[in-house]
């Protein structure tokens, strides 16, 4: 049995922005329509077209942007209201999903799909169709065949004089169907009528699988999915506790159970959400990643940090614990001679971060950048990384080695005069209006004389953001003393951004 | 008769003893009474092939230092031999320097704004790492130094300050320093030559050192030879 919901991605965007799907609506990918809604297609939007002409076909289009991410969410609803009549559910893709008919137990395969149809309008899905054939590639299309919430049977066996009339364009793998089509192939039925060994020996092993699916030969056995794990921990207080110190000591035995649970399942928490509401409706809300995987003992660390840096505003009544992400205990299993010295790490640091607050221990790496402040890339111990630059690219316009030994977090300002004590600027061309004699670093400070220098080497990052644009200059002076640093000019503004100390 | 008084008197003869009472001995003989008052025994850390002659880190013992760069080619050799190392109160280290150097940031924990708790801060790091480098905002007392140095002594690690540190092992300032390969107008920083004076127990010494070289190594120069590309560029 397929289960088939069409235009899913526009029902999926519709109920992600609460728009009604009665109205003309497109979704979009790479600028060609990639689904539309029944009313655009009245209006004469297709698959593939580009925006410009869509929009010409339907002024009133409204135009709304893929988000498969979405999508997947959005069907996990249709896929649990049938896991609640109906064990084993294999989603094919965000739209389809198959299962195996419970015909037996309904009496009937059209007795078990009216069962099925009845549930899923009940549960706030109303447009949908099912087909039910030997396969999962006829059912689809028996689906397809079907009126909105009716079922389209196939008997057994009837798959292929089933298919047979269908266009050759169904096979869904454009590469293949063209070259079919130039052949003079145009339906189903022509491209089963070939010998196996001739499409096999023409088009390879992706062509025998298209060509035993058009002969109904669908034997692809429905992998049903896993139901996720519910284990979600919740902690309710009554009364309401105002204190940190009583909520983390109630929750104690909550986490010990969390953790005991997925072990129970061979997993293992390596990031957590919780959740603190308040009686009056107050929710504080925060992803925590641990670097290995959460013991009790953490999370109790995580709900004490949440509750001292977001304090709530009024009694809590309630503390969740939502596991975002488990992974197996094997990925995270011990070594055989055990793995003593990361656990006493991870120990003395959230030791450390019980002291200081979390984002006080810092656990550093290099990323991608131009300037020396740019590349050091802080984030909090255990934390999952921000997206970085990559170091690996070029970079031009980057400092060669050596880098400077300190590198000041804000840049301190300074001046650079010419041997005239007049001070030094950057023409629009990039050269400097006269050699640099003396520079001061930090305000008020005594002038150096300059023994050498170089520059400038200019930079013009981003100058198609407005916003973010900057047009720099950096020189390496060395003083007379030895000192050497590197300087940044920006708007006839001198910086010192980093000493070579 | 005789004989005996002169046995006595070789027992008093300062000059005598004081040959076999080199620094190395002393040491040892403090390992051992450390070792029979049952506290930790102090090992060498390992340094840069560079740095292995000029100094070498033993836990148990604090360093002084006066500049950034010779606080973390000290601690490089350890942390690429797999010990952990700290970074306590100094936010404008340059860590991308720090990797330069040879550490490895995998293993590195840094704490950049500790604030007043920088002491306690630096004791709880030192159960998870082997070498801290540590910039205190204000100055340390001897008290306070001490607590830190039995601390050491116990958890097997070491310490490098970036600053003071009253009555540190050994303490490293750099008195000359130039930079080769910048001109006027042309060329870019490319090595750095450094005279290290280093006070420990005796007289001080002074060594001479490519902090970086041209290879951006960490090496003992020897001034006879000068590469010639440095040679130019200067």
């Amino acid at each position: 049995m397929a289960i088939w919901c069409p235009d899913w991605p526009v029902v999926a965007a519709a109920a992600h922005l609460g728009l009604s799907v009665q109205l003309p609506l497109a979704v979009f990918e790479r600028g060609e329509v990639y689904a539309c809604s029944t009313m655009a297609r009245v209006e004469g939007v297709r698959r593939g077209m580009r925006r410009r002409d869509a929009s010409a076909r339907c002024p009133e289009l409204t135009v709304l942007e893929r988000n498969e991410a979405s999508e997947i969410r959005t069907f996990e609803d249709v896929l649990s209201a049938i896991e609640e009549i109906s064990a084993g559910v294999a989603p094919v893709r965000p739209g389809l999903c198959a299962l195996r008919v419970p015909s037996r137990f309904y009496g009937g395969e059209k007795e078990a799909a009216a069962v099925v149809a009845e549930h899923l309008v009940s549960a706030g899905v109303w447009d949908f169709r099912i087909g039910i054939a030997d396969g999962i590639f006829a059912a689809e299309h028996a689906a397809r065949r079907a009126a909105p919430q009716d079922c389209w049977i196939i008997a057994p066996g009837g798959s292929a004089a089933f298919l047979a009339v269908l266009p050759i364009g169904v096979l869904e793998n454009a590469e293949l169907v063209t070259l079919l089509r130039r052949l003079g192939i145009r339906s189903i039925g022509d491209f089963a009528a070939l010998t196996t060994r001739d499409v096999l020996t023409r088009f390879g092993q992706v062509g025998a699988l298209l060509h035993r699916l058009a002969r109904g030969l669908d034997t692809r056995p429905v992998v049903s999915r896993r139901p996720p794990l519910d284990v979600n921990q919740r902690v309710a207080f009554t009364p309401a506790l105002e204190t940190v110190e009583p909520i983390v000591f109630s929750t104690r035995q909550t986490a010990e159970r969390l953790v005991a649970e997925l072990a129970h399942h061979g997993l293992v928490c390596t990031e957590v959400r919780i959740e603190v509401v308040t009686e009056g409706g107050w929710t504080g809300s925060r992803v925590w990643a641990h670097s290995r995987w959460f013991a009790a003992s953490d999370l109790i660390d995580r709900i004490y940090w949440q509750l001292q840096g977001d304090p709530a505003p009024e009694p809590v009544c309630e503390l969740r614990l939502l596991p975002e992400s488990v992974e197996s205990l094997a990925d995270h299993g011990e070594g055989l001679w055990g793995s003593a010295l990361n656990e006493h790490v991870e120990r003395g640091i959230a030791r450390l971060q019980g002291m200081l607050g979390p984002e006080e221990v810092l656990a550093p790496s290099l990323q991608g950048g131009r300037s020396p402040r740019d590349r050091p890339l802080l984030s909090a111990w255990g934390e999952r990384q921000p997206t970085q630059r990559n170091p690996q690219l070029p970079w031009p316009g980057a400092i060669p080695p050596p880098a400077p030994a300190r590198v000041f977090s804000t840049p301190l300002p300074s001046v650079v005069l010419s041997e005239d004590h007049r001070p030094v600027r950057v023409s629009n061309r990039g050269l400097v209006t006269a050699a640099p004699a003396f520079v001061s670093i930090g305000e008020d400070s005594e002038l150096i004389p300059v023994d050498a220098w170089a520059g400038p080497w200019p930079i013009d990052e981003l100058w198609w953001d407005p916003a973010q644009a900057r047009r720099v200059a950096r020189f390496q002076v060395t003083g007379v003393d030895g000192s050497a640093w590197l300087l940044v000019v920006e708007n006839d503004q001198w910086w010192t951004e980093a000493r070579y100390d | 008769m005789s004989v005996v008084l002169t046995m006595i008197e070789y027992m008093f003869d300062y000059r005598r003893v004081s040959p076999a009472a080199t620094p190395s001995r002393i040491n040892e003989l403090q390992q051992r009474v450390q070792r029979m008052q049952g506290s930790a025994i102090s090992r060498t850390l390992e340094s840069l092939p560079g740095l292995s002659d000029v100094i070498q880190l033993r836990t148990g013992e604090a360093y002084a230092v006066d500049s950034p760069s010779l606080a973390m080619a000290m601690v490089a050799g350890a942390s690429q031999a797999g010990e952990w190392i700290g970074i306590v109160g100094a936010p404008d280290l340059g860590l991308e320097a720090a990797a330069g150097f040879g550490i490895d940031l995998e293993r590195t924990v840094v704490v950049p704004h500790p604030g007043e708790l920088w002491l306690s801060v630096t004791a709880g790091l030192l159960d998870v790492v082997s070498v801290v480098i540590v910039k205190p905002s204000v100055p340390v007392s001897a008290q306070q130094a001490e607590r830190l140095k039995s601390r050491l002594r116990i958890k097997d690690a070491a310490l490098v300050c970036w600053g003071e540190w009253p009555r540190s092992d050994a303490t490293l300032t750099i008195t000359e320093s130039s930079w080769l390969g910048l001109g006027r107008g042309h060329g870019r920083l490319t090595a750095r030559r450094v005279v290290v004076s280093i006070r420990q127990g005796g007289p001080v010494r002074r060594v001479s050192l490519w902090l970086p070289g041209i290879d951006q190594q960490v090496a003992e120069r020897n001034d006879t030879v000068v590469p010639l590309v440095v040679a130019q560029a200067g």
